[in-house]
């Protein structure tokens, strides 16, 4: 049963009919992991017995016709804390934790009757943006098993695109479910910071963290966030506002008239000519349906990599403080005194990336420096927001390429961090003003083929107007149905 | 050489909400350890701080109480620091825009009145608390969370009798407010001293030294005292003062040297991402200020100038809260608001510090305590009586069913007494004369003996009327 070159739609529409069960659709998903992931190495963790399980209970109570995820097998980055299932975050500080809770996320996702799959890789704590941090493992880019799938949300985008599922969860701090979704050819939306709940995300920049999909379309991610999004009362950042039914609302989409503002920033120095190609191209689509291009200028798109890292890793180093070796997670051996628990467990648990944003954060953060990096930073992020929201004001979206490049080998950047760091550039300032931005798929680099990423970033809350710009080019173009090609069955 | 003296104090109050700051773990004492605690509490992987209403409202009572500004627009920080009783390592606080600032409270010394400033509020969080046994140490995070204010003062104290009437003041008002016990014994207020001395005139503050919770106010006298006095005595050497944290010894009634501040400590405070900023409206804090128990001072006001009691009775009855309440609720019954106030600062209070109990503890009601009052001014019982019937009602015992029960209630009725008073008369003619005679002395004689054959059960006032007609007839 190859399910993953379907949609939710029709294998929902297969389950309330029964002409697929929720146990063959389970099985078949983990009949695929299996197939694929001795060589992506998407995953950290399988639930198969518990997954199983779920499906045969809603086989027997049948699914009803507005239970429009149920039976539907997705995937969870390893960074969402799942009840009794191992939570690693990709760290050796918590390789053997079973967190006694759920995420609401989590929560949300299976009472909705989803079957979680799995736990998918990642950067440690989510940084980083080739998921060449993972503790464990590094996750390869299906399209070329050479190439990272981007990051932090790499093993998400890979599960994706290897067809192991329709969609999976992702977080966002600074790209991190938008880069990896450019690179792998799939759709990615960040939501507006505070659409969905963040309890039980493993924080790493808690003012930035949103939660959101990767999914093998648009529409199929319009369905998962209308799942997870809304008000929690574990969470007082997230939104009181009521969510809309994002793909019902799909059908009314069009992009005539539709004002998009193209910064010329994003098109510039630091932008390779074969993704800025492709961008081009995607861009002349929309005008030829009608939609209004406006170049613009954000000037403060330079200092926004700056100053993320400054104010995200500050936030981070505060954050990761609760990993000291005394309640869970890691504690180093050979430990004499508290001193030792607290250095010892630190030093041998977090790996190398972790402990430079840790540093880089404690010294921002540190009585003789604060002024001049974390407060000054504080300061850019207004002067970034202010330049979204005067854009924003008289265009309806905003657009340009998600990634400076394609995906990168493995092992390519890994020892520069500030090249790595560069990765960032386009996707940051959406963390920055708090905003929804999305991936997707906008055609593939005639320089080495890889998939490259058109983002759309759209009003703090109007999800709404992003989804439906990408679905007309979606359904206008042909880009996310290809796949590619990997052993097994594909 | 003459010294000025400026004593700091930050005093951290205990709030009695239902549950802790930032999480809904319950708030209370004697559970076993960890039992009160949740993820929020462990500081666990992706928990998030809630933040609860009733501290913010309970943060606003405090400010009015202590006439400080209420801040419309806070935040609240983070203050990093690494310990094993403290399982985020940060605590959630208030660094950058307290709840409250610019107060003020009026002390009295040596009938000298005077004003000390409040330089600023914050709510913040308790840590959990380490214990060390043998080779193991533990942690019980029961305490992690638990609400609390720390209150900080402007350097306006100048003597450690100022500053223990300004501890007494603060939990004088606090108490009144009912948002915490305000008990240094028992934790819920924890006082921290700092205090540098100087010569008369310099301009410039002398060096510091601070010791952190010290846990009686008489502690705080003696240490603030003693380190007074060290400090002059090292000026006048020639010496100089380390800034340094020190101990208070009450063995030695001494303060001991614990460490020395070369640097100081970086918390790395910041805003804290995970709970939005908060702005507290006019309405709000109109209304908190609607709802606000009546301060210590409006209700001696009240007790002097409406019920005619003295200023020390007023002064006594507002003492905590609950005596307060009490006595107003006696009052509110119809009782003489005098005799009840006799009663509650003689009887009651040498009962409490007797049994070492406080008001609340007992089962004594303002109904009860009124309705005894009344039995005494209608004659139903005696002043002597009423010893006997306190002891009943101190147990839960209503009056006038306990003085029935226990047989005391007078003999006021003239026709049982009339004969009984005639018996005495008519055996005892040689005090007949003497009365007669002009001797008053027989007169007591006489009641000595109505009392006697009555067993002390006959009304003195009905007696002495019936007593002086009969002797007139003789």
């Amino acid at each position: 049963m190859a399910f993953y070159d379907t949609d939710v739609t029709q294998l929902h529409d297969d389950l309330v009919n029964k002409r697929v069960s929720a146990t063959e659709l389970t099985q078949a998903a983990f009949a695929r992991i299996k197939a694929t992931d001795d060589q992506v190495k998407a995953f950290l963790a399988l639930n198969e017995e518990a997954a199983l399980k779920q499906a045969a209970a809603l086989d027997q109570a049948g699914i009803a016709p507005d239970q429009m995820l149920a039976g539907i097998p997705l995937a969870v980055k390893d960074n969402i804390v799942t009840k009794g299932l191992t939570t690693t975050a990709a760290s050796k500080m918590l390789a053997d934790f079973k967190p006694v809770y759920d995420a609401t996320v989590v929560d949300k996702l299976h009472q909705a009757g989803v079957i979680n799959v799995g736990k998918t890789n990642l950067d440690e704590f989510a940084m980083g943006s080739s998921t060449e941090n993972s503790a464990f493992q590094t996750t390869k880019n299906p399209w070329d098993l050479t190439r990272v799938p981007g990051g932090s949300s790499g093993g998400s985008a890979a599960a994706v695109a290897a067809g192991d599922v329709l969609g999976a969860v992702g977080t966002d701090t600074g790209g991190s479910i938008r880069q990896p979704a450019s690179f792998t050819g799939v759709v990615g939306m960040k939501p507006t910071y505070g659409r969905v709940s963040r309890w039980g995300v493993i924080a790493f920049g808690s003012s930035f963290d949103q939660v959101g999909w990767l999914s093998q379309s648009v529409k199929d991610n319009a369905y998962m966030l209308e799942a997870i999004a809304g008000l929690d009362a574990k969470d007082m950042t997230s939104s009181h506002l009521a969510v809309p039914h994002y793909a019902a609302n799909l059908a009314q989409a069009d992009v005539k008239g539709l004002k998009i503002a193209v910064p010329k920033e994003y098109l510039g120095e630091g932008i390779d000519e074969d993704v800025k190609e492709v961008i081009k191209a995607a861009l002349a689509h929309y005008e030829s349906l009608g939609a209004q291009i406006d170049e613009v200028s954000m000037p403060h798109t330079k200092y926004g990599i700056p100053a993320y890292y400054i104010l995200a890793s500050s936030e981070a180093s505060s954050n990761l403080q609760r990993f000291d070796g005394i309640r869970y997670g890691f504690r180093a051996a050979d430990v004499k005194n508290l001193e030792d628990v607290y250095v010892k467990t630190r030093s041998e648990g977090f790996g190398p990336e972790v402990k430079r944003r840790i540093m880089l954060g404690t010294f921002s953060l540190s009585a003789g420096s604060y002024d001049a990096y974390f407060a000054k930073a504080a300061k850019v992020r207004r002067l970034i927001a202010d330049d979204f929201n005067q854009v924003l004001a008289d265009h309806d979206v905003i657009m340009g390429p998600t990634a400076v490049s394609t995906a990168f080998k493995v092992g390519a950047e890994i020892t520069d961090p500030t090249k790595m760091y560069l990765n960032d550039l386009l996707t940051v300032s959406v963390n920055m003003a708090g905003l929804p931005g999305m991936s997707i798929p906008a055609g593939f680099s005639k320089a080495n083929g890889m998939p490259v990423g058109l983002q759309i970033i759209g009003k703090a809350f109007d999800e709404q107007t992003v989804y439906d710009a990408g679905y007309v080019f979606e359904q206008t173009t042909d880009f996310h149905k290809q796949t590619p090609q990997l052993g097994g069955q594909n | 050489m003459n010294f000025e003296t400026t004593i700091g104090l930050e005093v951290h109050v205990e709030l009695k909400t239902n549950s802790k700051i930032y999480s809904p773990s319950p708030v209370n004492f004697g559970a076993a350890p960890n039992e009160n605690t949740n993820v929020i509490d462990w500081g666990y992987p992706g928990v998030l701080p809630s933040l609860n209403k009733g501290v913010v409202k309970a943060g606003i009572m405090a400010g009015l109480a202590l006439h400080a500004e209420i801040t419309k627009q806070m935040h609240f920080d983070r203050k990093n620091y690494f310990y094993p009783d403290n399982p985020k390592a940060y605590q959630i606080t208030q660094s950058e825009t307290p709840i409250a600032h610019d107060g003020w409270v009026e002390i009295e010394v040596n009938g000298k009145k005077k004003k000390i400033g409040i330089a600023e509020m914050h709510i913040e969080e308790d840590a959990g608390k380490n214990t060390h046994t043998g080779q193991y140490s533990y942690v019980d995070l029961n305490r992690q969370g638990t609400p609390l204010i720390e209150i900080v003062s402007k350097p306006d104290i100048a003597s450690p009798e100022e500053a223990v009437a300004y501890l007494e003041a603060l939990r004088q008002r606090i108490q009144f407010t009912g948002i915490s016990d305000v008990k240094m014994e028992e934790g819920s207020m924890r006082v921290d001293t700092n205090i540098s001395v100087r010569p008369f005139g310099s301009d410039k503050f002398g060096t510091k030294t601070e010791m952190k919770n010290i846990n009686s106010f008489n502690y705080v006298r003696n240490a603030l005292e003693f380190e007074e006095k060290r400090h002059q005595a090292v000026i006048l050497s020639g010496g100089t003062i380390v800034q340094e944290t020190r101990r208070y010894d009450e063995a030695t009634k001494g303060t001991i040297s614990m460490r020395s501040k070369e640097g100081s400590d970086d918390y790395r405070y910041f805003p804290e991402p995970d709970l939005p900023p908060l702005e507290v409206s006019d309405e709000w804090i109109d209304e908190i200020r609607q709802a606000m128990p009546q301060m210590p001072g409006e209700r001696r006001e009240h007790y002097v100038n409406d019920l005619g009691l003295t200023d020390y009775d007023a002064m006594v009855l507002t003492q905590t809260k609950e005596m307060a309440d009490f006595f107003e609720a006696a009052v509110a019954t119809g009782a003489d608001a005098k005799r009840i106030a006799n009663y509650l600062m003689n009887d009651v209070n040498s009962y409490l510090n007797d049994e070492h109990v406080d008001l609340q503890d007992t089962k004594l009601t303002p109904d009860h305590l009124a309705g005894m009052v009344k039995l005494i001014d209608n004659g139903t019982i005696s002043s002597k009586m009423a010893k006997k019937v306190f002891a009943g009602i101190i147990d839960g015992e209503e009056p006038a069913a306990f003085a029935k029960a226990h047989g005391l209630v007078q003999m006021s009725d003239p026709a049982e007494l009339k004969p009984i008073i005639d018996g005495v008369l008519d055996n005892n003619e040689q005090s007949i004369i003497d009365f007669k005679n002009g001797k008053d002395r027989a007169i007591g004689f006489l009641v000595g003996q109505i009392m006697k054959q009555t067993r002390g059960k006959a009304n003195p006032k009905v007696v002495n009327q019936i007593l002086m007609q009969a002797l007139n007839e003789r």
